[in-house]
């Protein structure tokens, strides 16, 4: 049905799969280089920045940047769009929340409750949402997070409008205090580097070019044999997951889980931050979800109201800006073809 | 108002028999389908306007529960600020809207149409944040009042429950819209170019037709018919910047469960569905807020394409 229109514009994008095969290997080596690049860069800056930002503004930036890359291995890479990822992060939030607070988890087990927050809920969601395509699948999954957010505010052990509030951060594997600013945002940054990691396998492994052929041209991939639901419900499930990993993360990081978390703005957030960054680059997340949360943080001194700002820079992005900041320097960095 | 003594009577026995029954006093179960109905007419009235969109443009027009409230606002502002009544409002809001539709459609919307349609999405998401952000910054989230129209104040005593004379005049108007609608589109010459052209635009414009003009006029009606759910809501309902975002989201899981493809679907999925709302806040209040959710869900097993929706 948009098979046709939606391959166009990918290809036109050009950050796609059929991009790298019809350059052969130079080109995905280059990526590969530029991968290798950007990691030796980013890492050593990402250990020392906490001495020259704050911390906990430097842990919000990766629990966002973390739950907009998992976002972008469904959209990005499967082309299917979510707007309901809220209710993973968010209902990971409580659950994690919940976990340290009341049944006094350890924080590594909380977190961990709160990623089988994400895959239990992604599991239940994928299996509703895959059978719809395109535009239905945004608005089912949609409804489907409305439906978490009415239960986070009506169910009894999430503190309804005032959620749950003071979770005690405790001691990350018996040893190292986390309310000390400093030893969390390494703790966080650790994990948020084996999540990446992670996104980036998954990607570039068999499964990701099989995700990506679907993406292009679902069809064919049928056609070939592909299980194509199969695949597209791990992805959905894993991008569930990861999401719920940074949702845990963060209500750790804020003491706090609340309705913010579950709203569906979130959801509109996290499709904003990816957009911007570039979708279906491997950095383009995590690069617009700094930029949101660093706007964010500004903006909220000035009087003009965020969701104005939000909105602007969406029709902007959706106008003129398709390729998102990464997308768009790929565009430049590559040899010209044609 | 008085109604037939036979019928009255009748009224009654039915009334006692569901005081029997179901241990539920008459009024509240009347009284929560009425607003169940209510809720019904309007969810009808914004799904109609979705279905006539997309079926045209193949666009989610994400604005929709900001121009509801649009709607709303201007009725407001024209009294507030000129001195118009709610009468001439009934006709001035929705073409308000409609043109504010229409500047979107020309300026924006225009350049997404080769694209794929989640970018559609996505645009008028991010204007609804924009409209109703700015709505926000001048007016608070505290709401404004709208008083009912002299006409339409008081209401009818039936045996069973009170029936307030402006709800019923919702109710009128949302059913004499959507069915008039339905016409139009199905029944007209002119609804037969507009079905036409959502088949082969391409073979339509071939005929001299101009297929880009009814497209923009298809949204702004679409639109306009958001702004009329909005006229009817001030009075009622409290009238905030954010009274639509919310409603917005349940009018899309009633229209993934009517289904896409079809305008009568979506009518009539929308009066079902807040009827079941209404009767889920009788026997149920807790799931009252999700039971619309889960009957999507249900229905997505069972008919992925939805009740009356053609798999395409």
């Amino acid at each position: 049905m948009t098979a046709t229109s939606e391959t166009a514009e990918r290809v036109e994008t050009g950050a796609g799969a059929a991009d790298a095969a019809a350059a052969g290997r130079p080109s995905m080596s280059l990526a590969k280089k530029l991968g290798w690049a950007v990691a030796i860069v980013a890492v050593p800056l990402l250990v020392v920045a906490p001495h020259y930002f704050y911390p906990v503004f430097l842990m919000k930036a990766l629990c966002f940047a973390l739950f907009a890359s998992a976002f972008n291995l469904l959209l990005g890479f499967g082309g299917l769009l979510s707007f309901g990822h809220a209710a993973f992060f968010g209902g990971a939030a409580y659950v994690s929340a919940h976990a340290a607070k009341v049944w006094g988890l350890p924080y590594e087990l909380a977190v961990l409750m709160g990623a089988v927050t994400g895959f239990g809920l992604g599991l239940v969601f994928g299996a509703i949402a895959i059978r719809r395509q395109g535009i239905y699948f945004a608005m089912v999954t949609l409804a489907l997070a409305q439906m978490v957010y009415f239960l986070a505010l009506q169910l009894p052990f999430t503190g309804g409008e005032d959620g749950i509030q003071h979770v005690p951060r405790g001691v990350f594997l018996g040893v190292i205090d986390l309310n000390d600013n400093l030893n969390l945002y390494y703790v966080t940054l650790g994990i948020f580097l084996a999540a990446f990691w992670l996104i980036y396998r998954t990607v570039h492994s068999p499964y990701g070019r099989v995700l990506k052929a679907i993406r292009e041209n679902e069809p064919r991939a049928i056609s070939l044999g592909y299980d194509v639901d199969r695949f597209k419900l791990i992805a959905f499930v894993l991008s569930a997951t990861l999401a719920g990993l940074a949702g845990g993360m963060k209500a750790i990081v804020f003491q706090l889980a609340s309705l913010t978390d579950v709203d569906w703005h979130m959801s509109g957030e996290v499709v904003l931050m990816t957009l911007l960054g570039g979708m279906g680059t491997i950095f383009g997340p995590a690069v617009g979800a700094v930029l949101v949360v660093t706007l964010q943080n500004y903006l909220a001194r000035i009087d003009i109201p965020v969701p104005v700002i939000i909105g602007a820079i969406f029709v902007v992005c959706v106008l003129l800006f398709r390729r998102g900041i990464v997308g768009e320097l790929e565009a430049l960095l590559k040899p010209r073809r044609r | 108002m008085l109604l037939p003594s036979r019928f009255s009577r009748m009224l009654e026995v039915v009334s006692a028999m569901i005081m029997d029954l179901l241990g539920i006093p008459p009024q509240v179960l009347f009284g929560q389908l009425l607003i169940g109905l209510i809720n019904g007419a309007f969810y009808a009235l914004l799904s109609l306007g979705l279905a006539v969109i997309f079926g045209m443009m193949n666009v989610i027009n994400f604005t929709h529960g900001a121009q509801y409230m649009l709607g709303a606002f201007v009725t407001w502002m024209l009294l507030a600020y000129l001195g118009i009544g709610y009468w001439a409002a009934l006709v001035l809001a929705p073409i308000v809207v409609g043109l504010f539709g229409i500047v979107i459609e020309r300026t924006m919307l225009k350049r997404l149409y080769h694209l794929d349609h989640l970018y559609g999405l996505l645009l008028t998401f991010g204007i609804a944040l924009i409209v109703e952000g700015m709505f926000r910054y001048w007016y608070g989230v505290s709401g404004q009042r709208y008083a009912i129209p002299a006409e339409l104040t008081g209401g009818y005593l039936l045996s069973f429950m009170f029936l307030p004379t402006y709800r019923a005049w919702v109710l009128v108007v949302s059913i004499v819209v959507c069915f008039g609608t339905w016409y139009a589109i199905e029944r007209t010459r002119l609804g037969a170019y507009l079905r036409a052209a959502t088949e082969n635009p391409t073979l339509v414009r071939a005929f001299g037709i101009n297929v880009p003009l009814m497209i923009t006029l298809t949204y702004g009606f679409g639109v306009a018919l958001a702004g009329i759910a909005g006229v009817l809501a001030a009075p009622i309902y409290q009238l905030t910047p954010l009274m639509g975002q919310n409603l917005i989201i349940v009018v899309f899981a009633v229209v993934v469960i009517g289904g896409m493809g079809s305008i009568l679907g979506a009518i009539i999925t929308g009066y079902a569905l807040g009827l079941l709302e209404g009767l889920t806040k009788v026997f149920y209040p807790e799931a009252a807020n999700i039971v619309i959710f889960v009957v999507m869900a249900v229905v997505l097993l069972i008919r992925p394409a939805g009740l009356f929706g053609r798999e395409k």
